[in-house]
């Protein structure tokens, strides 16, 4: 399958890549250039015919005309699809047969002779011609005549076949041909036939939807018309930089993994042994079993790159691999209990609530901070943009600390008892608390008070999880229901009943949803769609009981840490396909991973712009300037922004002033020295009409060398 | 069963040796990228913050002259060479990149009151206090030879500006009358007076060649048709307009440097009211010269400050001081829209950056990107109030700012008494009097 891929990928994905970005260059052009390049066509034209870039005029091709008329006389009243195989096909054997030929003589009587073996070939196919292309036909016929005339004799295959026809043949005259033929080189047209993708390529207009900020912006009539060219302009760079991100998914190198079954197969019935079977060698490594009995059940957590996973045991074990390598970076015992763990900006720090304070390590294990201002800590969450650490306690503090500077941002009491149950919405970096009393809450650095209460389950929320678009919560209660909202609008959307209920949930980047009852971890999909979801698209049984679940960022791994030890699973379609690698890189050098944190830090986002709408900070903030508007006009004593009144101005002067009075006597302008001028016009025009005649009658006569392109 | 697992090959995303460039696969999906505006923000925000760290806009000083610099110009084909007149009647010409004076004459005794180089550079003129209209040749004369003026004429009253045509051979000069001069004549072809006994100032119109404009000592402004025998028209303001100067680039405007601390730009075509009144200098302003791209002028004040003012923007982007530079006596924009002179009391005349945090010199393809990519962040977040609370920020020194304050006191003042004398009478009867109105006495034609 890879190797079939690639092959797409070398000449077919290419193929289509360069017809898309290059959307507008016609497509004759590309196939008759295609066509040089491999056969190297005669006199060594291939190289000068593979140029790429903008050009004006191309020389005129032989077997671009041969194309023409093979073209036009190709048509039948098949259906299109048939017609393109049908030329595609006589192509190649003319390919084959004919050009062979070619590249032995440069004789254009030859190119004339392969042309019409091309010809008649489809002339056999025609059969049921209607009227139209009857004519069409004929005209061409016309024209090959003519060209007999004025270049070299019709070979003699050409009127055999016209009998076969059994078509009027229209002997034109010397100079009717002649007139003809000044026409067709005004024409000016490259192959004869017609682009059938003109212009720019088009893009779905969905995937264009895909990178639409906002709506489009009206520009209102009456404002200025310089603040109108402002707002024009800036539509246009935004219109240009959606397309052009458009355009550019179309190099996105990997496709996302599937998982289908046979006929009357379901996929949760697929084991990960046979998966990790079917699947190539290093993805199959990916399934694996990490047997730690002793310090369980593990708590994990895979840093922003997926290259490194965290482990924390309850009974103080600490490992932190490097896990596609299963390199271990350190391993220790703090011999606490261990609460959580958290990877911070980078795999060079971790945080691990342990029994009464939060210590930070470096990947080393080396414990570089004990912070005592954070004690009691049960759940951690990253903000990776705001470098915020954000922590729920049992003693019901929410608490925010940012690792940039080692400040404690915020800490507030959300008096709502123990906070065990916690998630943040990577879209907004809102913190979501999860209640025993199964109402979930929202909250922000920059107030004590929750932003939203929302009332989930009737039992208590045992797990809850956000997708990265910060549309969609999934929890789940302890009334063993699986809810999901949509939390722009804060509406439920689906309420499942699981049997055991989930304890432990997690989304995947792709939105696959992990859930886990006791011993089984259940991977859900389309979870948010239209109809309800019947069964899980995954099963898995694990030793013991679940005790954390995270999906590995860019990979189709889930880990599942438990009483036995750390599961790592195959869940093919979970991750993201293509990283940015500006953002996040997986395969990133100590350099450039050093490079990305100074970056990384410089925009640091300020704690303060936490809000449930991120992009408030672009919109136009109305209800200030009405206030400060309000006030200025106070103190002024008048409206200084108010439009003055339209006062029509007397006009004194301007209608007898005697030039205008010798205008309106006038009437018609230079109406006498009209005949002269249309006179001179005429005589103009047949002027450059006779040269031009001349020009192309000496074109047709002389000799074509390869110089002839050059020329103008 | 049909799977397919996520499997990239490393080779595809890592370079092949350390020699080559490092790989940066992109995915433009706005889902892995949140926080977009907010992000943005915070790079404008730094951006405005490094805009002012590398705002170093003084460049150099070039001292020599043995009196206050009383005028300057610039040279009418070269960048680098720059000509100064001083209050002792010494003219030097400068190179700029040498930032070293090439030449000195004693052209005149007393003052130097006007200087202007010919259009085709090959000379320049010098009037002065002794009542001479001098022209020099611009190429230093042989060894050992004097420094002799190519032509001299002797006048009847103090000449006090000069100012050459754009393409003929003809020139102005201002003092009891403005006087259009042939340069192969010794007496003047066309004589303008209109009720005035002193001009301060006389400019060609760049564009409109013909035109001419001159600011008078009755606080009047004048122009002039220099194929007329009358002037055009008059406009009458309250105080004493010191110099003026045309748009290069819009024929129709130009802006005059004003005694009562402003400078008002005009539109030749509606005198009456000024385009735009600038304020912000705290003493008068004595001279004013627009960039090349008539975009923007800068001004010269009795402050000790110049100033950088958009052209349509009532108040200034740039204030540039030091802590040596006296009262400014002369300012000229550079040709290539790049630096500012000015000339000074202390016998200094000093080179400055027109942009005050440009980077000099070559740049790399990726620090112009990042240059524009940072303009681009800061135009596009210029109004939150952060950005733009960093953005305007000016160190002033201490007296200045004070008399910012105070005089920022007075005028609030002052509109306060306006308001309530308007409250308290009949509605009507104390008109509203906005601030351009307030300056033009009157228009005569």
């Amino acid at each position: 399958m890879r190797g079939w891929e690639a092959c797409l990928s070398s000449s077919g994905r290419r193929d289509l890549l360069l017809r898309l970005l290059a959307g507008s260059r016609s497509v004759n052009e590309r196939k008759s250039r295609k066509y040089t390049t491999k056969m190297a066509a005669p006199g060594g034209e291939a190289q000068t015919t593979a140029h790429v870039g903008k050009r004006r005029k191309r020389p005129r091709r032989y077997w671009e005309q041969t194309s023409k008329k093979y073209n036009s006389g190709g048509k039948s009243s098949d259906g299109a699809k048939q017609k393109a195989k049908k030329r595609r096909g006589d192509r190649r054997k003319k390919r084959k047969g004919g050009l062979s030929g070619e590249v032995e003589s440069e004789d254009p009587k030859l190119c004339e002779q392969t042309q019409e073996t091309g010809k008649k070939d489809n002339s056999g196919e025609k059969s049921s011609d209607g009227p139209k292309q009857k004519a069409k036909r004929r005209r061409v016929d016309r024209r090959k005549k003519r060209k007999g005339n004025l270049t070299v004799k019709v070979v003699s295959e050409d009127t055999s076949k016209k009998d076969n026809d059994g078509e009027k043949s229209v002997d034109g005259t010397k100079d009717t041909a002649d007139e003809n033929a000044t026409k067709r080189s005004d024409a000016k047209f490259i192959s004869g036939k017609v682009d059938p993708f003109p212009g720019e390529a088009p893009i779905p207009e969905e995937r264009l939807r895909k990178f639409q900020r906002g709506n489009k912006f009206v520009v209102p009539e009456e404002i200025r018309s310089k603040l109108k060219d402002t707002l024009a302009k800036s539509q246009e760079a935004a219109d240009l930089a959606q397309t052009q991100a458009a355009r550019y998914d179309l190099l996105l190198t990997e496709d996302a993994g599937f998982l289908e079954g046979d006929e009357g197969e379901d996929t949760c019935t697929i084991s990960q042994d046979d998966i990790a079977e079917a699947v190539d060698i290093t993805s199959g490594s990916k399934y694996f079993n990490l047997r730690l009995t002793q310090f369980g059940p593990y708590r994990l957590d895979y840093s922003r790159t997926g290259r490194h996973l965290l482990l924390a045991g309850r009974r103080g074990h600490v490992t932190c691999i490097e896990w596609q390598t299963k390199n271990l970076m350190c391993e220790m015992n703090v011999m606490e209990t261990v609460k959580d763990i958290k990877w911070l900006h980078s795999e060079a720090m971790f945080a691990v609530a342990q029994k009464k304070w939060l210590y930070i390590y470096d990947s080393n294990g080396t414990e570089l901070h004990c912070i005592k201002k954070f004690n009691d800590v049960l759940r951690m969450q990253f903000l990776p943009y705001h470098f915020l650490l954000a922590t729920a306690s049992a003693t019901g503090f929410l608490q925010y600390l940012d690792v940039s500077v080692g400040k404690e941002v915020a800490a507030i009491n959300t008096k709502l008892g123990r906070l065990d149950v916690m998630a943040q919405n990577p879209y907004n970096a809102v913190i979501h608390l999860g209640h025993p009393n199964g109402t979930v809450s929202l909250w922000s650095p920059n107030q004590k008070e929750p932003l939203v209460k929302m009332l989930c389950h009737r039992g208590g929320v045992r797990s809850l999880t956000v997708d990265r678009t910060g549309t969609y919560m999934v929890t789940s209660g302890l009334d063993r229901k699986l809810k999901v909202y949509d939390i722009r609008a804060f509406k439920p959307l689906n309420s499942y009943f699981l049997p055991a209920g989930a304890s432990c949930l997690s989304l995947s980047q792709r939105g696959l949803l992990s859930a886990s009852t006791g011993d089984i971890v259940q991977v859900y999909r389309d979870v948010w769609g239209s109809g309800p979801m019947t069964k899980p698209y995954m099963a898995h049984r694990v030793r013991g009981t679940v005790w954390g679940v995270g999906y590995c960022p860019f990979e189709d791994v889930l880990g599942v840490g438990h009483a036995e030890g750390f599961t790592s699973m195959i869940v093919p379609g979970a991750g993201e396909p293509n990283f940015d690698a500006l953002d996040m890189n997986p395969y990133r050098s100590t350099k450039q991973r050093q490079e990305w944190e100074v970056k990384a830090l410089l925009e640091k986002v300020q704690p303060e712009l936490i809000s449930l709408d991120p992009g408030l900070l672009g919109k136009v903030d109305k209800a200030t300037f009405e206030q400060k508007h309000k006030e200025r006009v106070e103190t002024l004593g008048y409206d200084p922004l108010a439009v003055e009144k339209f006062k029509p101005r007397m006009r004194k002067r301007g209608r007898s002033a005697a030039g205008a009075v010798e205008k309106r006597k006038k009437k018609v302008a230079h109406e006498d020295q009209r005949d002269v001028i249309r006179k001179s016009v005429k005589e103009r025009m047949e002027k450059e009409k006779e040269k031009k005649r001349k020009d192309s009658a000496k074109e047709q006569l002389g000799e074509k060398t390869a110089l002839d392109r050059f020329k103008k | 069963m049909k799977v397919k697992v996520l499997c990239r090959n490393p080779d595809d995303y890592v370079r092949e040796t350390t020699r080559d460039i490092q790989r940066v696969p992109r995915n433009y999906d706005p889902t892995i990228h949140p926080f977009e505006v907010s992000r943005e923000y915070t790079r404008a925000l730094n951006a405005t913050k490094l805009e002012r760290i590398f705002a170093k806009p003084f460049v150099a000083s070039l001292d020599g002259h043995r009196d206050g610099i009383n005028c300057l110009a610039k040279h009418a084909k070269t960048l680098s060479v720059v000509l100064s007149g001083a209050c002792d009647g010494e003219v030097k010409i400068w190179n700029l990149s040498k930032r070293e004076c090439m030449r000195t004459i004693q052209a005149h005794e007393g003052f130097v009151r006007g200087i202007c180089s010919r259009f085709c550079g090959s000379s320049f003129f010098t009037v002065g206090d002794d009542k001479t209209v001098k022209q020099w040749n611009m190429e230093p004369p042989g060894r050992g030879l004097q420094e002799e003026p190519l032509n001299t004429i002797l006048g009847k009253a103090v000449y006090t500006g000069i100012d050459h045509h754009q393409t003929e051979g003809t020139f102005a000069t201002c003092g009891q009358t403005v006087d259009i001069w042939d340069e192969q004549r010794s007496s003047p072809i066309r004589s303008f007076s209109w009720g005035v006994d002193s001009f301060s100032c006389v400019r060609y119109n760049p564009v409109e060649t013909e035109l001419l404009a001159s600011c008078a000592s009755d606080r009047s402004i004048i122009l002039y048709d220099m194929r007329e025998s009358a002037p055009l028209k008059k406009i009458i303001m309250q105080l004493r307009s010191n110099t003026l100067c045309w748009n290069p680039m819009e024929a129709y405007n130009f802006t005059c440097s004003n005694e009562d601390y402003n400078l008002y730009t005009y539109d030749m075509r509606r005198l009456d009211v000024p385009v735009t009144v600038h304020m912000d200098h705290v003493s008068a302003v004595l001279d004013v010269d627009y960039s090349p791209t008539g975009k923007e002028f800068v001004s010269a004040s009795f402050d000790k400050t110049i100033r950088i003012f958009p052209k349509n923007s009532g108040h200034s982007r740039e204030v540039y001081h030091t802590k040596r530079m006296q009262h400014v006596i002369c300012v000229k924009w550079s040709a290539d829209n790049k630096y500012i002179l000015s000339g000074s009391d202390e016998m200094n005349i000093r080179l400055w950056k027109a942009n005050a945090s440009e980077k000099l010199g070559l740049l790399t393809p990726r620090e112009k990107a990042a240059l524009n990519y940072n303009q681009k962040l800061r135009d596009k977040f210029q109004h939150h109030p952060q950005v733009r609370r960093i953005a305007r920020h000016r160190h002033l020194p201490r007296d200045l700012f004070k008399q910012k304050r105070e005089l920022r006191e007075m005028k609030e003042a002052r509109r306060r008494k306006a308001q309530n004398v308007r409250k308290h009478s009949k509605p009507g009867s104390v008109p509203l009097v906005t601030e351009k109105e307030k300056h033009v006495v009157s228009v005569v034609e």
